[in-house]
């Protein structure tokens, strides 16, 4: 059995369960997902099954790139993600293998990683949860970033300190995620709760 | 939205459900589960209010009981609901009830649309 696929976030809707509660569910669209290439401890000294996602014209791609779906005989795709297997969780896939949503079962636990939305410069409240200061009765401390250590001695700031700064645009993963529905002839898989990213982000999701 | 998680609502959405809406007097069948057996409960009362949109949708049902105003939300579309039934249909100048939570007795009454 497969361990994960590629698919794009659709968004979020809510459904009824068996016993008529309101489950939210994150829609992910998954489909053209194939096996690229299998990596084995003896070729490349880890196990990892590659896989691509979307169909590309190869002109979109450069001559490298051609060359590794033409090795693969498989047409050229838009995203390439490995997954690691090292524990032999996928030693069954064959380059060429196309991928369906077919691999979870309601009930399965996954974990579904993107590209989270970028917020830009963000100050350490929204960054880092720092608490704010009041905003009346005469306090001029409102949303700073409070004392960023001590005076003389060290005479600078540690690294590591808490500062504001960019903000999303990293890759988060989102563990024990239930999969609430799968359907198998739309491609779509739906998941319990919220998943990084904005609608149509790439989405990876694997096996927890 | 998306076609698809249009499709998913559609899906999820019943279309089996009277048109109701503010000041209808109304009769919910809820089915209720207790010790694995299942029953159906009705709750009768005023409708206060129907908030939210597509599959997300609810309305508040509101009674009078023993003196004690009571009031329900249910989301519109929930299997948990067996049928409601319309008792009589009443005119209102809002689509929000709130003013019934101050009044009881005779102010509280709702004409009734013909």
């Amino acid at each position: 059995m497969g361990k994960g696929i590629l698919g794009r976030k659709l968004g979020m809707t809510q459904v009824f369960d068996d016993e008529g509660r309101q489950v939210p569910v994150t829609v992910i669209k998954t489909d053209s997902c194939v096996v690229v290439q299998v990596k084995t401890e003896e070729s490349d000294g880890y196990e990892a099954v590659q896989v691509g996602f979307e169909k590309a014209s190869a002109g979109s791609l450069n001559k490298p790139e051609r060359g590794h779906f033409e090795r693969a005989g498989v047409e050229p795709r838009r995203h390439l993600v490995e997954f690691r297997c090292d524990n032999g969780e996928w030693s069954e896939a064959d380059v060429g293998e196309e991928l369906d949503v077919d691999m979870f079962s309601v009930g399965d636990k996954v974990k579904v990683s993107g590209i989270s939305r970028g917020k830009g410069f963000a100050g350490s409240i929204k960054r880092h949860g720092f608490s704010r200061g009041p905003m009346t009765h005469g306090s001029r401390y409102h949303r700073g970033s409070g004392s960023h250590g001590a005076s003389a001695f060290p005479a600078r700031v540690f690294p590591g300190r808490k500062l504001p700064g960019r903000m999303g645009g990293e890759r988060v993963t989102v563990e024990g995620l239930e999969v609430v529905d799968v359907d198998v002839d739309r491609g779509l898989l739906l998941v319990k709760g919220g998943v990084p990213g904005p609608r149509k982000g790439i989405l990876k999701i694997e096996r927890d | 939205m998306s076609e698809e998680i249009r499709v998913i609502e559609r899906e999820h959405k019943r279309d089996d459900l009277p048109d109701f809406g503010p000041g209808d007097h109304v009769v919910v069948n809820v089915r209720v589960t207790e010790g694995g057996r299942e029953r159906i409960q009705p709750f009768e009362g005023t409708v206060m209010r129907r908030q939210g949109s597509g599959i997300n949708e609810s309305f508040t049902v509101r009674r009078v009981s023993y003196g004690v105003g009571i009031e329900r939300t249910f989301p519109v579309h929930t299997p948990r609901i067996k049928d409601i039934q319309v008792v009589r249909r009443g005119k209102v100048r809002r689509a929000k009830l709130y003013y019934l939570r101050e009044r009881v007795g005779k102010s509280a009454r709702i004409r009734e649309r013909r």
